[in-house]
């Protein structure tokens, strides 16, 4: 430690944390090039960039997780060097990653416990943990293991877990990804309030309109510089996307499509979970066409897990005919005999579902290729097969990568998410089911991944989109339905349907909708 | 200055390769140590170990001869641990293994039984050894069981079983009270490679287990699976691919070579069934495998490498007074700097600086 931290020195007068030319080299590679910022008290300040712009290293550098090459920090005015997070969290920075640090086997209160530094009693800490999340609207059971609860509660518990340490200064990594807009707008009101408590918040996102509406200033990355600092509410949503892209994003196109046979139906599914904690499938039954993208919303821990697992096969349903795949029941079937039948799933969790993390793309590939012909003859792996597909992946959907074949884990997470979608979508599938299609993915990637879908659609694939981000489904999709306690609602065109109708529905009331089918509720 | 452990991107390659020969030289070193404490020269007794033992043909043989049931062992115990599945008592089915073999050879004895008796040994010896391990896989899969501990304790199971069989009904009648069996017949014995030599058929058969698991590896989709249910088990499922099925199929080809090793041990160098039958190989072939990277190859090395500690020890024993516990002991730090090293494959050592204003970091 090697500064000290004054007491009484007068608020605003200088700022909370300034970079001064912090630049973090790998190699020959500039993660981060000389970065000035300024972050004052009382300010949400927008932390703005693609995938690898650098903004996940310059956070890491301010939390003490990584040291500079180059340029330095201060505090309060002082040179700050951090040699870990502990130093950081001492003086009052507080982080929410978009990564969760839980251990799955152990409780929330458990987890909470472990983050905090101090001397605390269990009890106590689990006491203030009720207190925290009950003032600043954040349910959380305590008791609760980590591995039952759904992404969105997961973040709960960091961010409960952050505001425990009282932090001055509080770093949000794509805190609303998986929120619904009501939640969203919670979140947002907790954040002005510890604006309004004084302290500094860098909020990092690329939905371009929360930071218009939250942010008082922003600093913009590319390709590990920054290219500018703004004050995004005078800016327009195309404005800032241009400074982080250097390019304007082009518009998604929809092509008009003709509804064809239904090709992945599921009757009256009903399904009690293998975990006690789990959500038990009600009666949920959805008819999708060729041509046609379903959405689900509803906020996470609702059955989209359930409902997924037993689209997939990974969970069996018994009756048989409760889910129907190109006219042929598959409830029964394994996920490799339901790829044979022309579908693919995208599962939510990229890292450790949807790839093995420490294993190379091309065994990656081979993880859902293998049931189709071409990649495997006599139960032996015809390599360069497998390492073609890689190539067509990467070149289809613009995979950056270092090596033609590195570990799933290297690539940043949008571009392992065009890898795994991509990975799906040039099997050329007759059904397609993908959970949060672009959670934590920056703009552009995005846009390539929801662009692919809708050209997978017009192609003539039924494809189920399960998000949690309603701007999307609203983007993409033809119908939404809304899975609240199990149930699916019945689904509301999207041209038709209002923000406000499915934000309701997300909170399990039925607005003005005559819903026979689920009338009577258990 | 503080030194830290930083997290690679991605596994190293070359720490991959590097690792063992570092845990091998700081082995040497701490058996350095520990044999100048002993009151010992120890670059005399390091070269009567490493060095002596590959200068005359007869402990060439002898080497190859006890690295044979190590690298058949540890090649099974690869695929289990590549599976996540904790096979610890390669030991145990090693003696059932053993015991199967042996009982069509004392049944056998004496009569004019033909070629088939051999062939016969090997194959009841693989399935006892498969269906051995199956008890710990079916335990983990079924309830829960933790595998480690279950196939530890069956290890002392086969061992009494061998113990009561061979002091009881196999004992051999003419032995002078001696807890052993007769020599087995020609026809139950595995025949010497070289006429006179000490090399046998089994070496052969280890060298093929190698070259199977190898392909089975590196080029099959079974191979895969393997590796995929150990790597990422929810990433499995949703390939397709049953975690407990990998464990129960692991354990016993695990299973089935260590019960093959044992019954080739019995009817090839030994010659009749004994307490006593191993030197510990079920245990020492769990280093082989960690020092072998898990890798076919890099076990049949390491498998090499072991035997020479054997010999070694041996030699040193008779040479400089040695006690064939300081092999054991020197196994153990072995396998200790192996797994201490291979923290090196995932991260990376870095020193950060404490003192003020300066920034610089050497990443």
């Amino acid at each position: 430690m090697s500064e000290t931290t004054p007491g009484g020195s007068p608020p605003d007068a200088k700022p909370l944390l300034q970079t001064i030319g912090l630049t973090k080299r790998y190699g020959t590679f500039l993660a981060n090039d000389g970065i000035d910022t300024e972050i004052w008290p009382r300010q949400i300040h927008a932390l703005l960039g693609e995938n690898g712009a650098g903004k996940s290293t310059l956070v890491k550098l301010i939390y003490g997780l990584l040291q500079p090459s180059a340029g330095e920090m201060r505090w309060e005015g002082h040179v700050m060097v951090l040699a870990g997070p502990a130093q950081a969290r001492a003086r009052g920075i507080g982080m929410v990653f978009q990564h969760f640090s839980l251990f799955d086997n152990l409780t929330v209160a458990e987890n909470v416990a472990l983050g905090l530094d101090g001397k605390e009693s269990f009890k106590d800490i689990s006491a203030r943990l009720r207190e925290v999340s009950r003032l600043y609207g954040l349910p959380l059971d305590p008791k609760r293991e980590v591995w039952q609860l759904s992404v969105g509660e997961r973040q709960r518990i960091e961010i409960v877990r952050a505001l425990m340490q009282n932090p001055r200064f509080l770093i949000l990594d794509e805190p609303t990804s998986v929120l619904t807009p009501q939640e969203a707008d919670q979140l947002f009101a907790v954040l002005e309030r510890l604006k309004a408590e004084g302290r500094a918040i860098l909020y990092i996102s690329h939905k371009l309109d929360e930071v218009k509406r939250l942010c008082d200033t922003a600093t913009i990355l590319r390709t590990g510089r920054k290219v500018a600092t703004c004050s995004p509410k005078a800016e327009t949503a195309g404005s800032l996307a241009r400074m982080m892209v250097g390019t304007e994003i082009k518009e998604i196109r929809a092509a008009t499509r003709a509804a064809r046979m239904p090709r992945l139906v599921v009757n009256h599914l009903d399904l009690v979970p293998d975990d006690p904690h789990g959500v038990r499938l009600d009666d949920v039954s959805l008819e999708l066409k060729g041509g046609e993208i379903l959405g689900m919303a509803g906020v996470a821990g609702n059955g989209q897990d359930e409902l997924f697992a037993a689209l997939s096969g990974e969970r069996l349903v018994e009756q048989s005919n409760a889910i129907v795949i190109e006219g042929i029941a598959a409830g029964a079937l394994s996920i490799t005999a339901r790829r044979r039948l022309g579908a693919a799933f995208v599962p939510e969790e990229r890292l450790g579902h949807g790839t093995a993390p420490r294993m190379k793309l091309s065994d990656n590939t081979l993880l859902t290729g293998h049931a189709a012909p071409g990649m495997v003859r006599h139960g032996f792996v015809d390599t360069q097969r497998v390492l073609a597909a890689v190539d067509r992946i990467t070149e289809s959907f613009d995979v950056r990568k270092a090596r033609r074949d590195p570990e799933a884990a290297s690539l940043s997470g949008g571009n392992l998410q065009k890898f795994v979608v991509g990975r799906e979508i040039l099997q050329n599938p007759g059904v397609l089911v993908v959970s949060q299609p672009t959670w934590g993915v920056d703009a552009g990637a995005a846009t390539v991944i929801r662009q692919a879908l809708l050209d997978l659609a017009a192609g003539g694939t039924a494809v189920l989109v399960i998000s949690q981000d309603l701007d999307e489904l609203i983007e993409i999709t033809d119908r939404i339905a809304v899975m609240f306690h199990g149930r699916l609602s019945a689904s509301l065109k999207t041209a038709d349907a209002t923000r406000e109708q499915l934000g309701l529905l997300m909170g399990g009331s039925h607005p003005g909708q005559e819903d026979t089918a689920h009338a009577a509720r258990a | 200055m503080q030194l830290v452990l930083e997290k690679r991107a991605e596994q190293s390659t070359a720490a991959a390769l590097v690792s063992p020969l570092v845990a091998i030289a700081a082995t040497l070193a701490t058996m350095s140590l520990l044999l100048a404490l002993l009151g010992k020269n120890p670059a005399a007794a390091l070269i009567v170990y490493f060095v002596d033992p590959l200068t005359d043909g007869y402990s060439l043989q002898e080497i190859a001869v006890k690295a044979t049931p190590l690298v058949m062992i540890a090649v099974g115990l690869a695929l289990c641990y590549l599976a996540n599945a904790w096979n610890i008592g390669a030991e145990g089915q090693f003696l059932i293994g053993a015991v199967a073999g042996s009982w069509i050879a004392v049944k056998t004895q004496g009569t004019d039984a033909g070629h088939w008796v051999l062939p016969a040994m090997l194959a009841s010896a693989a399935i006892a050894g498969a269906l051995y391990a199956l008890i710990p896989a079916i335990g983990k899969v079924r309830f829960g069981a933790s595998e480690i501990l279950t196939s530890l304790m069956l290890v002392y199971v086969a061992e009494l079983f061998l113990d009561y069989l061979v002091r009881g009904p196999w004992r051999d009648p003419a032995g002078f009270n001696f807890p052993t069996t007769a020599e087995f017949d020609p026809v139950a014995t595995v025949p010497v490679l070289v006429e006179g030599g000490r090399l046998h058929l089994g070496a052969i058969l280890a060298l093929l287990a190698v070259a199977a698991a190898a392909v089975l590896l590196g080029r099959t989709l079974k191979g895969f699976e393997i590796r995929v249910v150990g790597a990422a088990p929810r990433a499995a499922r949703f390939a397709g691919f049953d975690p407990d099925r990998a464990i129960l199929v692991t354990f016993a080809v695990s299973g089935a070579l260590a019960g093959l090793a044992g019954i080739i041990e019995v009817a090839g160098p030994i010659g009749h069934l004994q307490p006593g039958i191993s030197p510990g190989y079920g245990f020492t072939a769990i280093i082989v495998a960690f020092l072998g990277r898990l890798n076919p190859v890099g076990i049949l090395i390491a498998g090499l490498f072991l035997a020479l500690t054997f010999i070694g020890g041996e030699q040193a024993q008779i040479a400089m007074k040695i006690p064939l516990d300081v092999t054991k002991v020197f196994q153990g730090i072995l396998l200790f700097y192996v797994l201490a090293c291979d923290s090196l494959i995932l991260y990376r050592f870095r020193f950060i600086s404490k003192s003020p204003g300066v920034l610089r970091g050497t990443g």
